[in-house]
């Protein structure tokens, strides 16, 4: 097998040019200044963003917590079904993700609009109008209405290898709904809501079109703040750098206690 | 209970669905309200196919993809042979730097290859466009051929390789008759899920394709960032039933080849 390892090389050296040393410029734009010497003034800058980088990390916790508990019934649902169904099910649930994802926020644009569907529906009854889109709320809503696919998907390949059997036993030995819930179900399917948890908040924390298209003026999230050093109208891309390397960080933070609660390493599907 | 929960699952559906039918219904309508339906009208449609920038970008996006997607497929295809046979330190190192465009957000992959493609462009003759696109397109596609084709391994006997040279295949033989094979199920969904991801992607895109060369995402939203236009919703609905088509396709192919697997193990 040893004389195949030659056969990777192209990729590695695709890897380190295009994977590896980016990132690096990453880190080394953050810590430059534009003549190249070092300096820390651009991290302390983010500091200057703190309140940003708490109402994106507030927007995505709420919007994962949403997913989490809409996705959870419906995998368990799904997952108790006869096999065929759970095929056709899990087909239903993933389509809207082939649509491509700015489609789908711009379908929540017109709904929410201030002469969209829903206030000319509301005005019917004699309601309104209510301002529904250039809110936290709208924004929250893009997220999970984006990402919930991504949470039901992993927690119903775990619930899926959950033997019925098991719930039966645990029921014969006395335990009533909510115990086989939290004592059985729950456990069994850790990977699963660990795994489903970093698929929707990773993106949710990221994105800057749900909250560019949602959220107007005022809902300046990470990403937004990202896009605006390198292609918007403050252009400084050591800034830019600097925001990113701060976000990986938390993300990376994220992604380590998350596999604390996972029995296994298999967080990514 | 159970009623409960059909009714609940229900809900979740049309959540997930009503705005997509809400778009495909306004994009039949004759008037540019969003919210009253006034009479019923093909021309966003006609309209659609007469702009010269949706259909050069779509275009664009399809041979992209294309191109993307082959060529991490054979890149990928060969780093995955090469990084299983690899002790196991080099191994663990080379899967950490792989997965790390899939664990990155996707905006942050972008930049980092916005900021090497502006140090490139600054120092040799490199311009922001098709070649950038493809470039980022193959980078963030390689992972996910590797991972598709890594579990492959476990299944497959390591030996196989060196058993078949000791009857006589020459290693290109070898590999050829006995490794892609083995490993085919694992390259072809690779190859299916670069496609996809390509055809999909808007956000590295966005950092990595300049003013010359779009893709349709890209176009997509532009076209949402000024006046909105029901052609939009006629791109929409256009998607959503190539979309459908195919996953039914699927679904057919793949109900039959069961049945077909069933039946041979019956006889």
């Amino acid at each position: 097998m040893k004389q195949l390892k030659v056969l990777s090389v192209p990729y590695l050296v695709w890897m380190v040019i295009f994977i590896l040393v980016p990132i690096i410029m990453v880190a080394f734009f953050a810590f430059t200044n534009e003549d190249g010497s070092f300096t820390i003034k651009h991290i302390s800058d983010v500091g200057q963003y703190a309140n940003i980088f708490v109402h994106s990390i507030w927007l995505a916790l709420i919007a994962t917590v949403i997913c989490l508990v809409l996705a959870y019934p419906i995998a368990f649902i799904i997952s108790r079904m006869e096999k065929h169904r759970q095929g056709t099910m899990m087909m239903i649930v993933m389509l809207p993700m082939w649509m491509n994802f700015l489609l789908r926020t711009y379908a929540w644009m017109t709904l929410l609009g201030n002469n969209g569907i829903i206030n000319h529906l509301l005005g019917m009854v004699g309601l309104g109008p209510y301002k529904l889109i250039n809110t936290s709320g709208a924004v929250v809503l893009g997220m999970v209405y984006n990402y919930l696919p991504f949470m039901i998907l992993p927690l119903y390949s775990v619930m899926a290898k959950i033997d019925k059997s098991v719930i039966e036993a645990s029921r014969d030995l006395g335990c009533n709904s909510v115990n086989v819930l939290f004592r059985v179900i729950v456990p069994l399917s850790l990977p699963g809501i660990t795994s489903g948890i970093t698929m929707v908040f990773v993106p949710a924390i990221s994105t800057f079109i749900i909250s560019r298209m949602l959220g107007g003026g005022s809902n300046l999230l990470i990403g937004d703040l990202i896009e605006m050093q390198f292609l918007g109208n403050s252009y400084n891309p050591h800034l830019g750098a600097a925001i990113s390397l701060v976000l990986m960080v938390i993300i990376l933070v994220i992604m380590t206690v998350m596999n604390q609660f996972s029995p296994d390493d298999q967080v990514l599907i | 209970m159970k009623k409960l929960g059909k009714i609940y699952m229900a809900l979740v559906f049309l959540f997930l669905y009503v705005p997509i039918f809400v778009l495909i219904v306004f994009s039949f309508n004759e008037t540019k309200s969003r919210s009253v339906f006034s009479g019923f009208t093909l021309d966003w449609y006609v309209r659609l196919f007469n702009n010269k920038i949706i259909i050069t970008s779509l275009i664009n996006t399809i041979i992209i993809a294309v191109i993307a997607s082959i060529v991490s497929t054979i890149l990928g295809t060969l780093a995955a042979i090469g990084i299983n046979s690899m002790k196991k330190v080099p191994k663990a190192v080379v899967m950490n730097v792989t997965n790390m465009p899939i664990i990155n957000p996707e905006i942050v992959t972008g930049v980092s290859l916005m900021l090497l493609f502006v140090f490139f462009a600054a120092r040799m003759k490199l311009e922001f466009g098709f070649v950038t696109l493809l470039i980022a397109h193959i980078t963030f596609d390689i992972p996910y051929v590797i991972l598709n084709i890594m579990p492959k391994f476990k299944q497959m006997d390591p030996h196989l390789f060196e058993a078949a040279q000791d009857l006589g295949c020459s290693p290109f033989q070898a590999f050829k008759k006995v490794i892609l094979p083995e490993i085919m199920p694992g390259v072809i969904s690779g190859f299916l899920m670069a496609f996809t991801y390509s055809l999909d992607d808007f956000v590295i895109s966005y950092f990595t394709s300049g003013s010359t060369s779009q893709t349709l995402p890209i176009t997509i939203y532009s076209m949402t960032r000024r006046k909105i236009s029901p052609e939009i919703n006629a791109l929409s609905t256009i998607i959503f039933v190539v979309v459908v088509i195919i996953l039914i396709v699927k679904n057919i192919i793949e109900t039959r080849q069961a049945k077909k697997n069933a039946g041979y193990k019956g006889a």
